[in-house]
């Protein structure tokens, strides 16, 4: 009985102490770099598209607000035909990002991006790609894989031995 | 001693008391953020007053889904039903001298009467909403209101034996010597407690307990007729403030200021105290509610009340 | 059953079996590669490794192969075992040392077995840091892509392509860790079969090219199950859809037809629904227009006209049956050419009649005696073929079991078998790809095959009539007579190809008198059903038109121009007053049609087909209707029918001998647990996202009325009836071997019985007559030639030639002859009934003289009466 009027009187205590509000919009708050807001697509350090339309993304995703379908060009580089993320359902958990094995996907710490219609929320591949690696700088996915790519023969990707003659005769 | 003017007087009394109810949504929202060291919403005009405002034009504007499977009718009145019975109560309030609708002659029953029926609008709404966690809030409601109404009545009795009147300015009148808190602590103890329930107010929130029940026997409301129950609580707020100021603490009596300044002040001060309970209580197990209720306070009104009665039957 | 016990656990186990058979029948995750129900065991890849103890005071045990393994009474293993678990692991990673980063890029993902047994034995981590080794892909056509780096070494692909599947041109090359898979040089690969290899890889070096034009991922496809509409022996197959187009078809087990394969058709095929051409509004006088508008004008006409209805053997039983209802069972055509129609109608009566059971392919598979009289399998039932290669191994199978080799022992039956063969007699006009593995073939007229056949039905049982001339094929009558009379399990195969309805009678002389199962070929989809739905013939329906009793045609889903002479055709299309024609594609027929109804595929709707064994089996549409194209039957049902059900059950009524068409699937009523059955996986992705760029506000799931399953993934986990199972998927098992969980035991029917309703059960013995109508022996005519048709299983089909895939390989429209007269590949003219057609002629030297064999279906060869006559010059 007691220890509930004491709380209440602690509680009532607190009218007297300082408030802990950041005022947004008017103060900003510090935002470190792996703070997950708006979801860009990134490139590879040679200006290629990062995004090989594995399709991960979008399955890791718990509220399926990524669709894509891949498509590839003549040399059999594969990438997204669209790639399309709908903010108004996305809830910026980062799993997209986890699940990315070519690290094309990434949030970035801008978070303001709210709309008055939810149609605008609808981002498409030329309005998520951006210019740059984003927070991966080095990684290229294609000098790993072995399928062979416009500019990347069999055998020329890291750690890869050239390809073998199948028609010798030695061991 | 009725009011001169009775039409005026009600519309007065409603819209002061409907004006109120809304203006708590505000303050009780500023002083819940003032514990809890947030600022609570201050960007719509000057200090967020117009918070209410645009509250309201929200949920004006929202759309006032009926769902299919409701009892139609029961479901559109009950919202109806805890509006009206708190504001009949308001009749008998006695503001300042003179400043009341009716002054019954048995405004204290009158009053219990009214909050009575209010349990009405929880069960029916519980029970037409065909949902099992709004038919579980409504039954607790139910067992709840039932409950506490027992004691609330009767540990207002002893203010009934002292002032020997129901009426409330009467009641109100016999104070001038001294409030009756003084002589009717327990009394008054008991009567906050019990208010706290009948407004179902945290801690006594169960049957809307949102971390159990969604939101309780008003789970499938939306819009105005929701609007209704969350004004319908902020006035049933204020009505126990003010019958508490009325019944302990000497209604408008006070020295220098008028009489209405003085009962708004308390009135205002018991609402206050209302918003730290919320800020600051847990809500209780619904069995240990019970138990309080029945094996505590119950036993505790009676106690009350017969010593009171002795103590008068002695004085006498 | 024998007692063997997994971890202390005892299990019964089929001690014909190896182990590793008997741990996946108890649902136990033991990883493998090499090992294939329908492949046996080699014991190549070293990942289905166990602990076996001598006995249970063993402590030490020794690690074996569980593949290599008989599951004999009271064997013990450990699956569990730390050792052998360190054991598997080990093997995996010595797979994966040169394995390449591929997985977000290759088509295997996500349904890779590979991915399957790494994740199940716990292999995360790549600690080899050295050079992989790597090679060139190679192009092997249209149809399977090549990623040879992904390649683990199990041999699936070789021992299924070489040794099930009799191909020869992909093989093994180079040796050590650079074992390479391919054809000894870029080309097609030429086996029917070849697509087979994409479900039989358990890595990507194979995967399906056509859809990799269009890629999904399995998670992402929406499925159903599907009958395969490119021939009449009903496959069963599960189709895939995304974002509203087919993406592909892929094996759906069916322990009595299919089994794991598909025929490069069937599975290819299904591009035609994706077509650019394909009609996807109505279409009333050269304009598009409404559905509603169009119904209403149909209304009207049929309403104010006199109508007949012409139908159609690859149209469902509905979509014939709703035709029927409209116009009224007077004036209901049978869609099947005349010729044939005749043909169809002789092998139902003798299926009706008895003796003879029609076969499954699975009994097929294990006929040890089998004769096919005037069929050329491959390209008129592809998979039906592929069956009967597996049948000349049981006559040499009977010797290894007396060698007490186990049959799941691969390498030790064919050592024990080495190049022995049961066996298989073909007696066509013109050699077949099965040549090769037939003991015997004759090569003859169709009358002469015929007489061939009464010839031996005659041997076997003097009382069936035979001709007077004699002949010295006699001999080898006689001689296929012995081998069938000594058959355990004999079989004939026969059919429509020759167009005589001589050749049938002899087969069912021969299966009579031999008392074998008897098989017949039928040449759609729905023939059958089509043929037992009865009506009109289709020369009634031009005389109709043409004597002026009715003026309005409404024909479904049937390029008329396939079934009669073009003049015919054209003068009834002229003569009618109003033309309406439901179909698919536009084809010479939709094109005079004054109202024209865009009918759903069978991707797009649900339906019932009657295969060639007479198994009536459901199809359901794979993804919800997105534009005005749906089912026949739906554009042509009375309002009161609202489902498939109500179709289905006023069928039933109308039809008594086709209700078995309401038990060919569960009905739209059916539930488990109360719950549908989903037709997309459970981890779809952007349910969110896909049409929010139409409309933010995502659409409803729409209900399907017409079946039990769900048009997403919600609905029960639960393993479904074997006629409503859209696609096979198991916790831990993503790939297509998950199919292992479904069934009973591994490589047997599905639990809960196999797809499908058989129509014809073998009537009692008592006395059947023998067909004693023998035709005259076959004389050249001078200046003509006996015209038969001549089947492609690229090219005959109509409607997987819109596919790019199998347009791609289609074999050009020929002429064949046994002939000094022409030069192979020399133009010349063929003249018939039909028309003058110019064609590149080849020369089959194995031919009989006077007989020309012409490449049916391939435009302009259409609408040829078969046989007929012709004469064939050197073009000008
Ligand atoms: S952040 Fe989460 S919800 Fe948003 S797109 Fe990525 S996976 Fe989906
Ligand atoms: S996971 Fe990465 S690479 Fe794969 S589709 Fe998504 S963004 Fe593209
Ligand atoms: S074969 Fe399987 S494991 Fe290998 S890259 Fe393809 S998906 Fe990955
Ligand atoms: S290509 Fe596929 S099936 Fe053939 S050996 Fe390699 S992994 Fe096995
Ligand atoms: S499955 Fe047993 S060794 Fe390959």
């Amino acid at each position: 009985m007691l220890s509930i009027l004491r709380t209440i009187w602690y509680v009532f205590l607190h009218s007297f102490q300082k408030r802990i509000t950041v005022q947004y919009p008017e103060q900003k708050p510090y935002l470190a770099p792996r703070y997950r807001g708006r979801i860009i697509l990134s490139r590879d350090p040679d200006g290629g598209e990062r995004c090989v339309a594995c399709n991960l993304c979008a399955v890791a995703c718990p509220v399926g607000c990524i669709a894509l379908q891949a498509t590839e060009d003549k040399n059999g580089r594969r990438y997204p035909e669209f790639f399309r993320i709908n903010f108004s359902r996305c809830i910026f958990c980062g799993y997209c990002e986890e699940a990315c094995p070519t690290y094309a996907i990434q949030l970035t710490p801008d978070f303001e991006i709210g709309e008055f219609h939810r149609k605008n929320l609808v981002y498409e591949k030329e309005d998520l790609l951006i210019n740059g690696p984003g927070k991966h700088p080095g990684y290229n996915f294609w000098q790993i894989a072995g399928v062979k790519i416009g500019g990347k023969d069999k055998g020329e990707a890291a750690h890869e031995a050239a390809p073998v003659d199948v028609h010798t005769l030695l061991p | 001693m009725t009011s001169p003017h009775p039409i005026l007087s009600i519309l007065g009394v409603a819209i002061v008391a409907l004006s109120i109810a809304a203006f708590l949504i505000w303050v009780e929202r500023r002083l819940l953020a003032l514990w809890q060291d947030r600022y609570g919403p201050n960007r719509v005009g000057p200090f967020g007053l117009l918070q209410v405002a645009a509250d309201s034009i929200k949920i004006f504007m929202k759309e006032d889904w009926i769902p299919p499977f409701v009892d139609r009718p029961v479901f559109i009145l009950a919202p109806a039903i805890v509006f009206v019975t708190v504001l009949m109560s308001f009749a008998v309030l006695p503001v300042a001298p003179g400043i009341i609708v009716s002054d019954l002659s048995v405004g204290l029953l009158f009053f219990l009467a009214m909050s009575s029926l209010g349990v009405y609008s929880v069960v029916l709404a519980g029970w037409s909403s065909n949902n099992k966690y709004a038919l579980l809030g409504g039954l607790r409601a139910a067992a709840q209101m039932l409950s506490y109404e027992v004691f609330m009545g009767l540990s207002l009795m002893g203010v009934v034996l002292l002032a020997g009147t129901f009426s409330l300015p009467a009641i109100v009148e016999a104070q001038r010597t001294i409030w009756f808190v003084i002589p009717q602590f327990p009394g008054f103890v008991l009567f906050l407690i019990a208010g706290l329930a009948e407004t179902r107010r945290i801690p006594f929130d169960l049957p809307e307990a949102e971390s159990e029940l969604v939101a309780g026997y008003h789970s499938e409301y939306s819009g105005m007729k929701f609007g209704m129950f969350f004004v319908g609580e902020y006035m049933g707020v204020s009505l126990i403030s003010a019958m508490i100021s009325v019944l302990f603490f000497g209604g408008w009596l006070g020295p220098v200021l008028p009489g209405v300044v003085w009962f708004f002040l308390k009135m205002f001060s018991f609402i206050a105290f209302f918003v730290l309970v919320r800020a600051a209580l847990p809500r209780p197990r619904f069995d240990q509610l019970m138990s309080w209720g029945w094996k505590v306070m119950l036993p505790l009104a009676l106690i009350n009340l017969l010593a009171t009665g002795a103590a008068v039957l002695a004085w006498r | 059953m024998a007692t063997v016990y997994v971890d202390n656990k005892a299990c019964e186990m089929n001690p014909e079996e190896n182990l590793l058979h008997g741990c996946l029948s108890h649902g136990f995750k033991l990883p493998y590669f090499c090992w294939h129900p329908a492949l046996g065991s080699v014991g190549a890849c070293r990942q289905c490794a166990v602990k076996q103890f001598k006995d249970d005071k063993d402590s030490q045990g020794k690690i074996v192969m569980s593949c290599m393994t008989p599951a004999a009474e009271g064997t013990r293993i450990s699956i569990a075992d730390p050792e052998v678990v360190a054991f598997r692991a080990g093997i995996i990673e010595g797979l994966m040392l040169n394995h390449p980063h591929d997985c977000p890029v290759c088509d295997e993902g996500g349904e890779c077995h590979l991915q399957d047994m790494t994740v199940m034995t716990g292999h995360d981590y790549r600690r080899y840091e050295f050079e992989k080794r790597t090679f060139r892909n190679q192009d092997l056509g249209p149809l399977v892509n090549h990623e040879m780096n992904r390649c683990i070494q199990c041999y699936r692909c070789v021992r299924y392509y070489r040794d099930y599947a009799g191909g020869r041109d992909l093989n093994a090359f180079a040796s050590r860790d650079q074992v390479f898979f391919g054809r000894s040089e870029d080309g097609v690969l030429e086996n029917e079969f070849s697509g087979n290899l994409v479900e039989i890889c358990p890595t990507g070096v194979f995967t399906d090219k056509t859809l990799k034009h269009h890629y999904a991922r399995k998670w992402d496809q929406q499925f159903a199950p599907s009958v395969c509409v490119h021939c009449a022996l009903g496959c069963n197959t599960d189709a895939g859809e995304r974002y509203g187009s087919l993406r592909r078809i892929v094996n759906r087990y069916n322990h009595e037809i299919n089994g794991y394969f598909l025929c490069d058709r069937g599975r290819f095929g299904y591009e035609f629904v994706n077509s650019e051409a394909r009609l996807r509004q109505s279409v009333l006088k050269d304009r598009p227009t409404s559905a509603a508008a169009a119904r209403q004008y149909l209304d009207q006409t049929v309403a104010n006209g006199r109508v007949i209805g012409i139908g159609s053997p690859r149209a469902s039983l509905e979509s014939n049956f709703a035709l029927r209802t409209l116009v009224g069972p007077d004036h209901f055509y049978s869609g099947i050419a005349d010729h044939e129609a005749k043909l169809v109608g002789l092998m139902l009566e003798i299926l009706r009649r008895g003796p003879m059971r029609t076969p499954t392919l699975r009994d097929i598979e294990e006929s040890d005696v089998v004769l096919i009289l005037g069929e050329d399998l491959t390209n008129v039932a592809p998979r039906m073929a592929l069956s009967v290669r597996q049948s000349v191994r049981q006559q040499p199978m009977e010797a290894v079991k007396k060698l007490k080799v186990p049959l799941w022992l691969d390498h030790g039956v064919r050592d024990a078998m080495q190049d022995a063969r049961g066996p298989l007699y073909i007696a066509t006009p013109y050699r077949t790809r099965l040549d090769e593995v037939a003991t015997a073939t004759f090569r003859a007229a169709p009358d002469d095959l015929a007489r061939f056949g009464f010839a031996i039905a005659h041997a076997l049982d003097s009382s069936a009539p035979i001709s007077h001339e004699t002949s010295q094929d006699w001999l080898m009558a006689a001689a296929i007579a012995r081998a069938l009379k000594a058959a355990k399990k004999p079989l004939v195969i026969s059919g429509t190809s020759c167009a005589s309805e001589a050749v049938i009678q002899a087969a069912a002389n021969v299966a009579m008198a031999a008392n074998t199962a008897l098989s017949f070929t039928a040449p759609e989809c729905n023939t059958i059903g089509a043929a037992l739905m009865g009506g009109n013939s289709l020369s009634a329906a031009f005389q109709a038109v043409k004597d002026g009793e009715a003026d309005t045609v409404i024909i479904l889903e049937n390029d008329l121009y396939r079934r009669a002479p073009q003049a015919e055709v054209d003068s009834m299309l002229k003569a009618a007053t109003h033309v309406i024609a439901l179909d698919h594609l536009p084809n010479p027929t939709t094109e005079k049609a004054e109202l024209l109804l865009p009918a759903g595929t069978f991707a797009e709707s649900d339906g019932t087909f009657i295969s060639s064994e007479g198994r009536v089996q459901r199809f359901l549409q794979v993804s919800a209707p997105q534009n005005e194209v749906m089912a026949s039957w739906r554009w042509l049902k009375p309002d009161h029918w609202q489902s498939l059900d109500d179709v289905l059950r006023a069928m039933a009524k109308a039809l008594p001998e086709l209700d078995a068409a309401c038990d060919a699937a569960p009905s739209s009523k059916f539930r488990i647990a109360g719950a549908k059955i989903p037709r997309s996986p459970l981890r779809e992705s952007g349910r969110t996202a896909a049409l929010v760029n139409i409309n933010i506000s995502e659409p409803k799931t729409p209900d399907d009325p017409d079946s039990a399953l769900s048009f997403s993934m919600e609905g029960t986990p639960d393993q479904p009836p074997a006629a409503l199972i859209p696609f096979f998927w198991s916790p831990n098992w993503n790939s297509i071997q998950a199919v292992n969980t479904y069934q009973k035991e591994v490589g047997g029917p599905l639990r809960g019985g196999d797809a499908g309703v058989r129509l014809f059960e073998p009537a009692p013995r008592n006395g059947q007559a023998y067909f004693s109508a023998i035709p005259r022996a076959f004389s050249p005519r001078q200046g003509a030639w006996l015209l038969v048709p001549m089947y492609h299983i690229f090219g005959s089909d109509e409607l997987s030639l819109a596919a790019p895939g199998i347009r791609e390989l289609a074999t050009k429209p020929h002429v064949a002859v046994n002939s000094d007269e022409f030069a192979e590949g020399a133009e010349v003219e063929v003249n018939c009934a039909a028309g003058t057609f110019r064609l590149p002629v080849m020369i089959h030297r194995e031919m009989p003289v006077g007989v020309a064999a012409l490449s049916v279906g391939l435009s302009p060869l259409v609408g040829i009466q078969w046989p007929t006559w012709g004469k064939i010059a050197r073009a000008k």
